[in-house]
C-alpha cells in the first residue's frame, strides 16, 4: 500500500479526504486503483491514458515525468503526491 | 619593556610586509584577501579596491565570519601601516597562518598613484534603520546598498503582494513596481494587509504606495494601475527589473508572465494559494524549470477554482507571500539556496511543509531545447481551450 496525498482542489472527489491509501506497484496501478474507487477523480488526473498536463504526480518527492512516467515503480509505504496548478494569489 | 616604536619594529620583523607595487601585482580575484582595519569614517574617504572593512576594534569578533579559513592569505592595511601591524599580530594569535602587512598603508598606496575606490555608504539614518541587517555578515552594508539599488516588480497588490511588498519595503528594496488594476474592496481586507478600511474604493496600487512610503521613505513605488497583459507587459518590463514576484490570481497572467520572464531572463518568485494550501517556488531562467515545464497546460476552469470562488484562510497569503519575499531578497543578494528546482508546499491546516523536486523539461515549448512558442499568444484563449487537444 502507498499513501496518496490529495491536494485541496481534488478533495471533493475523494469524500474530502486529505490522503488515501492505494495499492499498486506502479504509478499507473496506484492511480487506477484510486480512480476505480473514486471515479470523479479520473478526469482530474488522467487525460486519455496519460497523466493530464495540468497535474503533476510525485513519488517520494520526485516528479514521475522525470522518471518513468506512469510506469514509475511505487514501493510499499511510498508517498504519492498529486500536485495541480493553483491560480490563487491576488484577488 | 619595549616602547611603541620598538614594538612596531619587532612586529615588522616578525610579520611579513608587502609594498604597494608588489601588492598591486598580486591583487585580484585569486590574490590575498585585503582587510582594511581603519575606522568607518576613514574607509568612507576611500579604500583599496576589493578590500573588506573590519575596524580594528571588531577584528577579533568579526574576522571569523568574513575570513573563515585560517590559511587564507590575508593582507592588512590601515592609514600608515602601524595599526594594521598590531592587527596582524592579533590575527596570528587567532591562528591565521598567512598574514602580511601593507607597508606604508593606504597613504603609501595612494601616493603610488594606484586605484582607490570611494564607497557609497548609507546615511546615518539608514545605518540606524537597517541596523539589524548590517549585523548579518551575509547582508552587511554592501548587501544593504545592493537592496537599495534593486528593482522588484510585483504582479498583484493582493493577498500575496501585500505581505511581500511590506517586507520588501521594510528591507529597503529601493524600487518596487506594482501592477494591479483593481480597487480596494471590503472583502480584500481579511488578508490584504497593505490596504486599509479608509482606502476602500481606492486603486490598490495607490493604496499600497501610500502604505509602503509611510513605512519606508527610501522606497520608490512605481504604480501601474492596469492589469498586466500581452499589450502592456513589454512596456512595463522595459523599466528594468531584477526579480518579478508573481502574486497574481489567474492562469492567463501566470503563463504570460512565465513566457516574458524566460525571454527577458528575469527570475520569477512564484506563489499560489487556495483555502489552506500554498505553493512557492522560483523559476529562474537557465537555472531550473519554468512554469510551463511544471504545468504545460492550465486545468479546466471547473478544476481550479480561484480564491474568490473557493475561499482562502486570511493568514495563508501572509505566510506564502513572506516566503516569496524571502526568496526575492536571497536572489537580490545572491545568498543562500533559492527555491530553484524545488517547490515548497505548505498546508496551513496541518502546519506541514513538503518539498518537491522539479526539473526543466527538454520539450518545454518556451524554455526547452526546441521552443515552439517564441512570441506572446492569446493567453485567455489558451487557458479556456479544452485540454483534450494535448499531449498524447
Amino acid at each position: 500500500m502507498s499513501i496518496v496525498r490529495i491536494p485541496p482542489p481534488l478533495r471533493p472527489s475523494v469524500n474530502g479526504e486529505r490522503q488515501v491509501e492505494a495499492s499498486g506497484a506502479t504509478v499507473r496501478e496506484v492511480l487506477d486503483n484510486l480512480t476505480s474507487r473514486f471515479p470523479a477523480l479520473r478526469q482530474q488526473v488522467f487525460e486519455g491514458d496519460d497523466i493530464a498536463p495540468f497535474i503533476n504526480v510525485f513519488v517520494e518527492s520526485e516528479d514521475v515525468r522525470t522518471l518513468d512516467g506512469l510506469d514509475t515503480s511505487v514501493a510499499d509505504g511510498n508517498t504519492v503526491m498529486l500536485l495541480p496548478a493553483m491560480a490563487g494569489g491576488s484577488a | 619593556m619595549a616602547g611603541y616604536r620598538e614594538l612596531l619594529a619587532q612586529l615588522r620583523e616578525q610579520i611579513g610586509e608587502v609594498d604597494p607595487v608588489a601588492l598591486r601585482a598580486e591583487a585580484g580575484p585569486d590574490g590575498p584577501v585585503l582587510v582594511d582595519v581603519r575606522m568607518q569614517s576613514e574607509w568612507d574617504e576611500g579604500h583599496l579596491p576589493g578590500a573588506l572593512n573590519i575596524g580594528r576594534d571588531y577584528l577579533e569578533s568579526r574576522i571569523d565570519q568574513r575570513v573563515p579559513d585560517r590559511d587564507t592569505p590575508v593582507v592588512l592595511y590601515c592609514e600608515s601601516g602601524s595599526r594594521s601591524l598590531l592587527a596582524a599580530k592579533t590575527l596570528l594569535e587567532l591562528g591565521y597562518t598567512n598574514v602580511r602587512n601593507l607597508a606604508g598603508g593606504y597613504t603609501e598606496w595612494k601616493r603610488s598613484g594606484f586605484e582607490i575606490v570611494f564607497p557609497r555608504s548609507l546615511t546615518p539614518g539608514q545605518r540606524s534603520r537597517y541596523a539589524r541587517h548590517l549585523l548579518i555578515p551575509e547582508v552587511g552594508e554592501e548587501g544593504q546598498l545592493k537592496l537599495l539599488d534593486s528593482k522588484v516588480l510585483m504582479i498583484g497588490a493582493g493577498g500575496l503582494g501585500s505581505p511581500a511588498s511590506l517586507y520588501l519595503a521594510a528591507a529597503g528594496v529601493g524600487t518596487l513596481g506594482i501592477v494591479d488594476g483593481d480597487i480596494v474592496d471590503e472583502s480584500n481586507l481579511q488578508r490584504q494587509i497593505v490596504h486599509s478600511t479608509e482606502r476602500l474604493g481606492q486603486p490598490k496600487v495607490q493604496s499600497a504606495k501610500e502604505t509602503i512610503e509611510a513605512l519606508n521613505p527610501d522606497v520608490k513605488v512605481v504604480p501601474y494601475e492596469e492589469r498586466i497583459s500581452s499589450e502592456n507587459i513589454e512596456r512595463i518590463l522595459a523599466d528594468g527589473w531584477d526579480v518579478i514576484l508573481d502574486g497574481t490570481d489567474n492562469f492567463p497572467t501566470r503563463y504570460l508572465l512565465n513566457d516574458a520572464s524566460v525571454w527577458h531572463d528575469i527570475p520569477v518568485v512564484h506563489g499560489s494559494i487556495y483555502r489552506f494550501e500554498g505553493q512557492v517556488t522560483v523559476f529562474k531562467p537557465g537555472a531550473g524549470p519554468c512554469y510551463r515545464c511544471l504545468f504545460p497546460e492550465p486545468p479546466p476552469p471547473e478544476m481550479a477554482p480561484s480564491c474568490a470562488e473557493g475561499g482562502v484562510l486570511g493568514v495563508l497569503p501572509g505566510i506564502v507571500g513572506s516566503l516569496q519575499a524571502n526568496e526575492v531578497i536571497k536572489l537580490l543578494l545572491g545568498i543562500g539556496e533559492p527555491l530553484v528546482g524545488r517547490l515548497l508546499t505548505f498546508d496551513a491546516l496541518y502546519t506541514e511543509f513538503n518539498e518537491l523536486k522539479l526539473k526543466r523539461s527538454e520539450s518545454c515549448p518556451v524554455c526547452g531545447d526546441h521552443p515552439t512558442i517564441t512570441e506572446y499568444i492569446d493567453y485567455v484563449q489558451f487557458c479556456q481551450a479544452p485540454t483534450a487537444k494535448a499531449t498524447h
